[in-house]
């Protein structure tokens, strides 16, 4: 295919495989990335919030050029129940900010324009090729990758694996375990337009403000999972998803339950007369620190979701990817510099590195959650009933003195749930948490 | 592709006019997903043709899963459920083929 060598060949051109060739065609190294859709994003789903930090640290005015769509200014938590939402709203006029934290984007639109940047930076993009396999030296070193374009080569000292959850290539290699389905979430989403006047009007937001709603409850029919609303200029983005062994269990179909969401009372009225006009569906890796597979080896690194940096939680992901995509990144020039070889010894200084981030730091302190979730449904069940009727029962006036409607809501609890499984479940959620 | 339907609500849900919406390169007569031969299915596979989100999993009238996987939005689902029972041949399709997301 190309007959040259390269420092560094990169598998995907998402945020993780962006921010991996950037860095290092930035500081001067040759570089190859290989994406298998027709254009970069062509193939990628989010929800999407973009964290500024993460990408500010690889181009620090991204902000000038970059498609973002709205800066995020008021943050909804809702637990639902099949009629009701008990919500916390946090909105407050900081996050109007000279350079804001977070932000709507579209993700086929952010891709293409990060690769823009990759490639200004001097990267060569090879689209429309599907890495099919590593390339291995009799030592078992990985040299190289072969591709699906007339079953073409290229050899590089090093190959950077960013090709995102559902990565072919280095599973099949051996470099990490199958994903298992109860350590992945299946998500589906929808795009819905809308005038912008009408969005701003219905969330209450002027210039490019943006709201975001996460949420969780019976919308997921006792599936461990969540619901996402994002407002963008002129569309929002809607989806649900649960973790794939819940789904093998139910009766229900992904897009039964984003319907089901979609036309949810405290839902419907806030797309009420849109357009959607996409369809998509996505993994997401929510096994945490514990699904953590090897993340280098000699002449390889992962990085992204391949491995397995996501923090369900927290709905963060593109920010890990592009975090460990800088720091594998800066782990070879820094290694290349020192004319020292990208063994699985020298490479360590990758996990070194990472360990000294938030990425590791979150990642270990989350790493009983995705396990406690799986284990206790009653979070997205139970609980989101017994917290509507208590709040109903609390503010509808109706001649029932407070005291016994006091006592109403802690029955309630307690016949939902015996007193020891309550204290018992908010010792196991802090500990996990901790 | 099948009709796979569920009240949702008031309506009943069709996948298909959800798909409609999207753009594909379909590589005709190379499909990058396939069954292998099977006389009765495991319930993995058979739980696909309601996990699926494009739908593109049914079941003939021997009681065998079938696949038409023009629709798939190749989020690996399949490849994850069945990875245990080894029914399924997965791969990416040819680079350039496939879904098309237009916003993602
Ligand atoms: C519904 C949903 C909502 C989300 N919401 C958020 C959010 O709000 N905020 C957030 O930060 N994160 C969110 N995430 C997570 C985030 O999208 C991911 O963590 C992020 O995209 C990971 O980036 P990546 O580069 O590792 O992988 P990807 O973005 O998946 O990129 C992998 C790339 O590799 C390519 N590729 C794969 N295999 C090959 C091959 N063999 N040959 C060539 N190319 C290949 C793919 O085409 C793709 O372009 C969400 C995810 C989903 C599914
Ligand atoms: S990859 Fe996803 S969309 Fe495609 S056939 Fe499998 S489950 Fe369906």
């Amino acid at each position: 295919m190309i007959e040259e060598r390269f420092d560094a060949i990169v598998v995907g051109a998402g945020p993780s495989g962006n921010a991996a060739a950037y860095t290092m065609a930035k500081e001067g190294l040759k570089v190859l990335q290989l994406e298998r859709g027709e254009y970069p994003g062509s193939k990628n789903v989010q929800g999407a919030i973009l964290y500024a930090d993460a990408l500010e640290k690889i181009i620090p005015d991204f902000r000038e050029d970059a498609p973002l769509e709205r800066h995020v200014i008021e943050q909804r938590l809702w637990t639902m129940d099949n009629g009701s939402h008990v919500g916390m709203h946090y909105r407050s006029d900081d996050f109007n900010e000279e350079r804001p934290n977070r932000y709507t984007i579209i993700r086929a639109q952010f891709d293409r324009w990060f690769s823009g940047k990759v490639r200004e930076a001097g990267a060569v993009l090879l689209c429309e090729t599907t890495v099919t396999e590593l390339l291995r030296d009799t030592a078992g070193r990985v040299i190289g990758v072969r591709t699906d374009r007339g079953g073409g080569t290229a050899f590089a000292d090093i190959v950077i694996l960013g090709e995102g959850v559902n990565g072919l290539v280095g599973q099949r290699a051996g470099l990490r375990p199958e994903l298992k389905p109860d350590t992945v979430a299946l998500a589906v989403k929808e795009m819905h337009f809308l005038p912008r006047e009408t969005i701003e009007a219905r969330f209450n937001l002027k210039g490019n403000e943006g709201v975001v709603i996460e949420a969780m409850g019976t919308i997921t029919d006792g599936m461990t999972g969540t619901g996402f609303l994002y407002t963008n200029q002129e569309s929002i983005s809607i989806g649900i998803g649960c973790i794939v062994s819940d789904f093998t269990e139910s009766n229900r179909t992904p897009y039964g339950l984003l319907e089901a969401f979609k036309r949810h009372p405290s839902v419907q009225p806030l797309l009420e007369g849109s357009e959607c006009k996409e369809y998509v569906a996505h993994l997401i890796p929510e096994g945490g620190y514990n699904a953590m597979p090897q993340l280098y080896g000699d002449g390889w690194i992962v990085v992204g979701d391949a491995g397995q940096f996501v923090n369900a939680v927290h709905r963060e992901g593109s920010n890990l990817a592009m975090t460990t995509g800088r720091i594998a990144a800066e782990t070879v020039v820094w290694l290349k510099r020192r004319r020292e070889a990208l063994s699985k010894a020298n490479l360590s200084e990758y996990q070194r590195r990472l360990e000294e981030t938030f990425v590791m730091k979150d990642m270990k302190k989350y790493r009983k959650i995705p396990d406690f979730l799986h284990h206790n449904k009653h979070f997205f069940n139970l609980y989101p009933k017994l917290l509507s009727g208590a709040a109903q029962t609390w503010f509808r006036v109706d001649g029932v003195d407070k005291r016994t409607k006091e006592k109403q809501i802690f029955q309630s609890f307690r016949a939902g749930r015996k007193l020891s499984g309550l204290i018992g479940d908010a010792f196991k959620l802090a500990r996990s948490w901790r | 592709m099948m009709n796979i339907s569920e009240a949702g609500g008031t309506a009943p849900v069709k996948v298909e006019e959800r798909l409609f919406q999207n753009r594909y390169m379909v590589d005709a007569g190379r499909p990058h997903i396939r069954i292998r031969p099977h006389e009765t299915p495991s319930k993995a596979l058979l739980a696909m043709t309601r996990l699926c989100p494009a739908g593109c999993y049914s079941v003939n009238d021997r009681g065998q899963v079938e696949a038409v996987v023009d629709g798939c939005v190749e989020c690996g689902t399949c490849r994850v459920v069945t990875a245990q029972t080894g029914e399924l041949e997965w791969n990416y399709p040819r680079g350039g083929f496939g879904v098309l997301f237009k916003f993602g």
